[in-house]
């Protein structure tokens, strides 16, 4: 919780940075925020509804014959496919308007932000627009999770080498 | 000795105030079903204006205003010496396609969000100085060219915060002339339009002068409080304009700044009242006016060229010729920030531009 400090200590500050930091203090006093207890139990909700489904996903597959880890991945496909269609049809961002982190962590988040960005930059071309951008904001997840994958497998071929 | 129009540290003052003899508003769906839809000159209900990209649209908004204005005063495009226009999309792009087709000689400008309080000053300063006869000045914005250019895709889920603006999708146009001279008339014929001008016809609304605000940082960077980023900018040159013309706030009838949204506003208020005025009597915000948030889920309130172009022209100056304001100053405020200056780590400064707008009779 950023101290009280009132605007007559940010303007009678002669240090530019610290009458920066004084106003930054200020603004955080002065600005509302959504609430996080609401913000937490949406995303319980629905991010818990999105994770439900996909257990439901699984058992349905099951009994339809497939082997457990084809299971998993007809369920990914599901959801990857249904979150694809609910952007399209501008539902998506409804949705995580309410549920926040809820809709962005589920696998479904991911798709969202790739079929977004190909909505978003289509007119652009197949190249330069739907190419190059359609993982603008997926990106980052991309790059660092295999980066971080790379790492723990190094780590785990150190530990076989020593320990095995 | 030269007349001297230079006052104080930032502003001018017009001994030949300049006259707005057409304006134009042209608004989005959302922004006609708010507070202000039925003051807006047209609605447009495709949020793609007819055309096949965000970027397209905001061009034939942007134009359909230019167009709408000159007709409005009943000019045709050569009878334009120069546009002043803007926008929000890199090297302004919006405007140069836009206004192309109309083959007015022109200046490109941009202020972010400000712009149409830059165009305007340019606009008189060279009226007034005798380099035109008559200007349009105009801008606009688009509310999914916004996103796409700052922010997100449109269909990404995100949440926004509770500080966060709504770009307006508006375009709005002022043309900018000479005061009309009165035709030679005998003392009768006066008498008898005085008496009919006082219940009939509209006052002349004259830019009496302008205050240019410089680029004030007070270190925010968080791109989504864009009301707290330049609100020290709308109350530094509100400031300067009260003491470089030796005003009370008082003068004013209003003082309309761009888009602070509440947040801004509360700080332009506090700042203001310690530097010694008060003008939470005569303040309202373009960004505040045109939605209404509990109804339209905006958040702080509008933003962008349009917000405060469609804001002036359909609203404020309707407002002056109905005689129910006579001074305003209007002072759209701007964020000077890129996408690469955010990504780099950045502030986000602000600036605003005054203009005083007076409503007199004939």
């Amino acid at each position: 919780m950023a101290e009280q400090v009132t605007i007559k200590e940010v303007l009678s500050e002669e240090d530019s940075q610290k009458r920066n930091k004084k106003y930054n203090d200020y603004v955080a006093s002065v600005t509302p925020k959504h609430s996080w207890i609401v913000n937490l139990f949406w995303a319980f909700v629905i991010g818990g509804a999105i994770c439900t489904l996909g257990q439901a996903l699984i058992n349905l597959y099951r009994y339809l014959g497939a082997g457990k880890e084809d299971a998993v991945l007809y369920q990914i496909i599901t959801l990857v496919a249904l979150s694809t269609i609910f952007t399209g049809l501008n539902l998506y961002p409804k949705l995580a308007k309410a549920a926040g982190a809820g809709t962005v962590v589920p696998i479904t988040g991911f798709a969202n932000s790739v079929a977004s960005s190909a909505i978003e930059f289509q007119k652009e071309g197949q190249v330069f627009g739907i190419g190059c951008k359609i993982f603008t904001i997926a990106g980052p997840v991309i790059l660092y999770g295999i980066f971080s994958s790379w790492i723990v497998g190094f780590l785990y071929w150190l530990y076989t080498l020593y320990f095995q | 000795m030269a007349e001297q129009k230079m006052i104080g540290r930032q502003s001018v003052s017009f001994k030949n105030p300049p006259c707005i003899l057409g304006r134009a508003s042209v608004a989005g769906s959302k922004e006609g079903e708010g507070p202000l839809g039925s003051f807006f000159d047209y609605i447009e209900e495709d949020p793609k204006f007819g055309a096949d990209t965000w970027e397209e649209a905001e061009s034939n908004m942007q134009k359909k205003a230019a167009e709408l204005a000159l007709e409005n005063a009943g000019y045709q495009p050569k009878d334009i010496r120069y546009m002043i226009a803007g926008d929000l999309l890199g090297q302004l792009i919006a405007t140069s396609f836009g206004l192309m087709e109309l083959k007015i000689p022109m200046f490109g400008v941009y202020g972010a969000c400000s712009t149409m309080g830059e165009s305007m000053s340019l606009a008189s300063m060279l009226v007034e100085g005798g380099f035109a006869d008559k200007i349009l000045a105009l801008t606009s914005s688009h509310f999914c060219g916004a996103e796409k250019e700052f922010r997100f895709p449109l269909q990404y889920g995100s949440q926004r915060p509770l500080a966060a603006t709504w770009t307006v999708t508006g375009s709005g146009a002022v043309i900018i002339g000479k005061k009309p001279e009165k035709p030679e008339k005998s003392e009768k014929q006066k008498k008898e339009e005085t008496a009919a001008k006082k219940c009939n016809s509209n006052p002349y609304i004259l830019i009496k002068g302008i205050t240019t605000g410089k680029i004030v940082d007070f270190g925010v960077k968080d791109s989504m409080n864009m009301g707290a980023c330049m609100a020290p900018a709308a109350a530094d040159v509100i400031y300067q304009n009260l003491c470089d013309f030796n005003r009370n706030p008082n003068y004013y009838d209003k003082i309309f700044t761009g888009d602070l949204g509440y947040i801004g506003q509360r700080i332009l208020l506090d700042i203001l009242k310690e530097r010694g005025y008060d003008i939470s009597k005569q303040h309202m915000d373009c960004g505040i006016e045109i939605f209404c948030d509990e109804t339209q889920d905006t958040h702080s309130g509008g933003s962008g060229c349009g917000c405060s172009a469609i804001t002036l022209t359909g609203y404020i100056l309707e407002k002056m010729h109905r005689r129910e304001w006579k001074r305003i100053l209007f002072v759209p405020t701007g964020a000077l920030l890129s996408p690469v200056s955010f990504n780099e780590g950045g502030s986000v400064p602000g600036i605003a531009h005054a203009v005083i707008l007076e409503a007199e009779d004939a």
